[in-house]
């Protein structure tokens, strides 16, 4: 494609960094080219439409379309849930109208993972998953662990009852699972919507959860109405399963309005980056895992590597990458960076060094485990898979707990619609207010010999009685929101509450003094406990307030990028394909613009240019030599990390409109 | 009397994602990448729409030429407003090798069989940028063509079409029926809703192949390989005029 079309088309993400003297015309705001540039945030999630001038003679209705379940979100969870709804209307004949929504432009566009999964919970969705075609073609073949010194990897051994061992697991690229899963889903009849993303949550008088609105377009970077502004729909349901993926941002509005989280720890996550390479022959293993802790991480920081080799259709492909707790302390810690010099260990590197790279991107997940499910079910709806958070630390994995939660999550909200309408199916409505119909108890006036009106009139009188308790039973359903609360129930009476617990303490276990051998220590130990311990440690304050100030500590020199093994970012960004309108409200909000500028720069030096793996946050030079943060909205990957490790807690990411962010391709 | 519209589409990789060409250079990875409307296609049919909108048009019809997968396109097109869809089912090798004048031939047949007044292509295609289609449709039915527009005004079975030249811009004058190809300028494509969308899973899409149609898709040409071009190979700074002369003849250069 033509340089000069792609300049036309879209100000390229590769060409973001620029010297500062002429950053001002890659600015991602207006207002920086002008003077007094100190507005960032143009969103109307921050700056409200009914109260905006320029919105006054807009008209804001929505269509509105009724389902029997809306789910949010297109990944392993929301499609299980979607799925099993749609088998057990099958099975029970009875028609439920289920519809999904998902931001990706595709089915399977957002979805990154490592992935070593375990089939369980496809089994039990769908046992004649082989046949059908599911993209599980890898099995573990070797099982390898090391802790790696600056030049040395040291065998750890990974012994069959440790959470790591693998066998019987598969290699998988997630995203392609995820496209298998948006079929199946598909074929069952789900209404399947991507390129669709639910901006907002919907609430009935009472305040349970109605549904969810589906994104506006048109709107202008500076906020306000373009021509082709158009209001999203309504999506209204009997039940929503929210089903975002770790740190949703739908589900931080609802954890918020119905106190989900008041019996629980606050989640703590990590970002995890990945690349594909496709390697030589010689260097592949099909089957291989390896993991890897200790360097380049220090003794407190936690974090790991995964190495996957895995056959795609005779491609000799490895799928390689880097998860940091968001838990780290020193704010000159660049995740990224980490990531790319890893790859230069000596016993890492050859396994590169004749490939070619297809593929980068990341991903915030969950680290908390057991100690932060909060609350799952509320008026209206539920959240599943990593929104709450099932992930298995230990074991790395999420996917089958997550495909589990929504498939327990479908069971209960099918069983409350059952019930629902068999209540009014297996009771006659009661009419009580009415007593009596026409002749049959006899209203003939006697003296008059007329019997007809009074009949006719007695008949219309219940008519109208029987009609207003029809309208009150569905009305009740209009009106409120359907609670699957036994669904927290059947969560903690699964496998996935005994696995959870089981491997409660590993993570903590790393958060004490003793670092990194603390963690190492308990994983031996495990062997003997295995879950039993009458504790359960804690994982300390939440990540974003763990950093410790940037003149408390040193600055981490990183190697530069080689261009054979190890990369610059904007290269990497440009392989996630990742991409948004210029024209639109950067996404990446600000409840208060003045404090980038006021806090994070001066106290933890700006660790949003470090910690985000898109280089979306750069503090650039302004004409008075003042340095301020810059948003590039358009290199953003969807990761949530900034949502989640930003000192103040200022930063909320809201979604784009649908159909943007990356086009991961089977990651 | 209102004229009807033949609008093409077609499907091609989105223009963020970044291109690989496959390690045996036979071609390009397509597989599991995300594709989308061609961007010159998406203006075409925005002034298809906006000329149904103004009652100039009174029938816009959405064309376009391969596998399974093209139905979304054209499904993206009905959303858009597009009132029907053909899908013209090309598929495997025959799809890989279907060149810009078996396209030609393809909507030729097609805007014959429907009888249109117009047909509105994009200019070129972002992934092979051939820019040769929209020109040959029009040489195969003998009607006038008047490409690159960035300005299109109908009255009476005439298009007053402006163009955008290397010099700045040509308007020409000419007759309906007519073909003209969108540039950039002509206009901003709107957004497909989802109350649209849903309608267009309604509006009807009748499939054909090239047999139906009495064309011969064979191809011309032969691609030998596929390549990236070459690596940017970093600058160098000198000290002075002297050192850069030297340097330029030591690269034969001067």
């Amino acid at each position: 494609m033509s340089s000069t079309l792609r300049l036309c088309l879209h100000s390229s993400i590769v060409r973001r960094i620029t010297p500062s003297f002429a950053s001002s015309r890659w600015n991602s705001t207006k207002a920086s080219s002008e003077d007094a540039p100190k507005k960032i945030t143009t969103h109307y999630t921050i700056y409200p439409r009914d109260k905006d001038e320029r919105w006054k003679d807009v008209n804001m209705e929505r269509y509105a379309e009724e389902y029997d379940v809306a789910i949010v979100g297109g990944g392993p969870a929301g499609l299980s849930a979607a799925i099993r709804l749609r088998q057990l209307a099958k099975e029970q004949n009875k028609e439920i109208r289920v519809c999904l929504v998902e931001k990706g432009s595709t089915i399977g566009a957002h979805t990154l993972s490592g992935a070593c999964i375990e089939s369980r919970a496809l089994d039990e969705l769908i046992p004649d998953w082989k046949e059908k075609g599911a993209p599980l073609d890898t099995p573990v073949t070797k099982d390898r662990f090391y802790y790696l010194t600056k030049t040395s990897a040291i065998p750890i051994p990974v012994i069959k009852g440790l959470p790591m061992y693998n066998h019987g697991n598969y290699l998988v690229r997630l995203g392609k699972v995820t496209a298998w899963l948006g079929e199946q889903a598909e074929a069952a009849g789900v209404e399947m919507y991507p390129a669709t993303a639910a901006s907002e949550i919907l609430y009935h008088e009472d305040g349970s959860v109605k549904g969810v609105a589906t994104n506006d377009v048109g709107i202008a970077k500076d906020g306000s109405p373009k021509d082709s502004f158009a209001r999203g729909m309504e999506l209204h349901a009997k039940c929503t399963i929210f089903a975002e993926g770790c740190h949703g941002h739908l589900a931080k509005q609802l954890f918020k309005k119905f106190d989900l989280r008041k019996n629980c720890a606050p989640q703590t996550y990590g970002i995890g980056l990945k690349e594909i390479w496709e390697v030589d022959k010689s260097k592949h293993e099909p089957g291989l895992i390896i993991h890897t802790a200790g360097w380049p991480m220090d003794t407190h920081t936690y974090g790991g590597s995964f190495m996957y080799h895995i056959l795609d259709n005779g491609q000799p492909l490895v799928q390689v990458g880097y998860v940091v707790a968001l838990d780290y302390e020193n704010p000159y810690l660049n995740p990224y960076q980490e990531f790319q010099r890893f790859k230069n260990h000596p016993k890492i590197r050859p396994v590169f060094e004749n490939g070619k790279r297809i593929a980068y991107g990341a991903r915030a997940l969950n680290e908390g485990g057991y100690q932060a499910i909060p609350q799952l079910s509320f008026p209206g709806g539920c959240l599943v898979g990593c929104s709450p958070g099932f992930l298995n630390v230990p074991k790395i994995k999420g996917t089958h707990t997550a495909m589990k939660s929504a498939m327990i999550a479908a069971e209960t909200v099918f069983d409350l619609l059952k019930k629902s309408t068999d209540d009014n199916k297996s009771k006659g409505l009661e009419p009580s207010d009415y007593d009596n119909l026409g002749c049959s108890p006899g209203f003939l006036n006697v003296p008059k010999i007329k019997g007809t009106h009074t009949a006719m009139k007695s008949a219309m009188i219940a008519a109208e009685t029987v009609f207003d308790l029809l309208k009150k039973s569905t009305d009740d359903n209009k009106s409120k929101g359907l609670e699957p609360s036994d669904y927290d129930n059947r969560i903690k009476n699964s496998w996935i509450w005994k696995e959870l617990y089981s491997v409660r303490n590993f993570r903590p276990a790393f958060h004490t003094s003793l670092g990194v051998f603390g963690g190492i220590i308990y994983s031996a130990l495990h062997f003997v406990f295995r879950g039993k311990e009458p504790f359960t440690l804690s994982h300390g304050k939440p990540d974003h307030a763990c950093l410790k100030e940037a003149k408390d500590c040193k600055p981490i020199e990183y190697p530069k990028p080689d261009n054979v093994v190890t990369f610059d970012l904007l290269s990497s960004v440009s392989l996630t394909n990742t991409n948004h309108d210029s024209d639109e409200p950067p996404h990446l909000t600000l409840k208060d613009d003045s404090i980038p500028t006021r806090v994070n720069l001066p106290v933890y030096d700006g660790p949003e240019q470090r910690y985000c793996p898109a280089g979306v946050y750069e503090y650039v030079e302004n004409d008075s030599g003042d340095r301020q943060l810059q948003i590039n909205a358009q290199n953003c990957i969807h990761c949530k990390t900034c949502d989640i490790k930003d000192p103040k807690q200022n930063i909320n990411w809201v979604t784009p409109q649908g159909g943007e962010g990356p086009a991961y391709n089977g990651m | 009397m209102a004229i009807r519209i033949l609008v093409g589409v077609k499907r091609a990789i989105d223009y963020a994602v970044k291109v690989q060409v496959k390690t045996d250079k036979s071609g390009v990875v397509t597989e599991g990448v995300k594709h989308s409307m061609n961007p010159f296609d998406e203006i075409a049919v925005e002034e298809a729409i906006r000329l149904k909108e103004k009652k100039v048009a009174q029938e816009v019809i959405a064309l376009s030429c391969g596998p399974a997968q093209c139905q979304e396109t054209l499904r993206t097109a009905l959303a858009l407003g597009a009132d029907r869809a053909i899908h013209v089912e090309v598929t495997g090798k025959d799809y890989e090798m279907l060149q810009p004048l078996a396209i030609s031939k393809l909507i030729a047949a097609v805007a014959k069989k429907e009888n249109v007044d117009l047909v509105l292509l994009g200019k070129l295609a972002i992934d092979d940028d051939s820019n040769q289609t929209g020109q040959m449709v029009a040489g195969l039915l003998s009607w006038p063509q008047a490409v690159f527009a960035s300005k299109v005004d109908i009255k009476d079975k005439t298009a007053e079409v402006m163009r955008e030249i290397d010099g700045g811009s040509e308007t020409l004058r000419v007759k309906l029926p007519a073909v003209i190809t969108s540039d950039l300028r002509l206009n901003q494509p709107r957004f497909a809703n989802l109350p649209s969308i849903q309608k267009a899973k309604k509006k009807p899409m009748a499939k054909m192949s090239p047999k139906d149609l009495g064309v011969d898709i064979k191809p011309h040409q032969e691609y030998l390989s596929y390549e990236e071009p070459p690596k940017r190979q970093g600058g160098g700074r000198v000290a002075s005029v002297d050192e850069l002369i030297s340097k330029l003849k030591e690269k034969g250069l001067i």
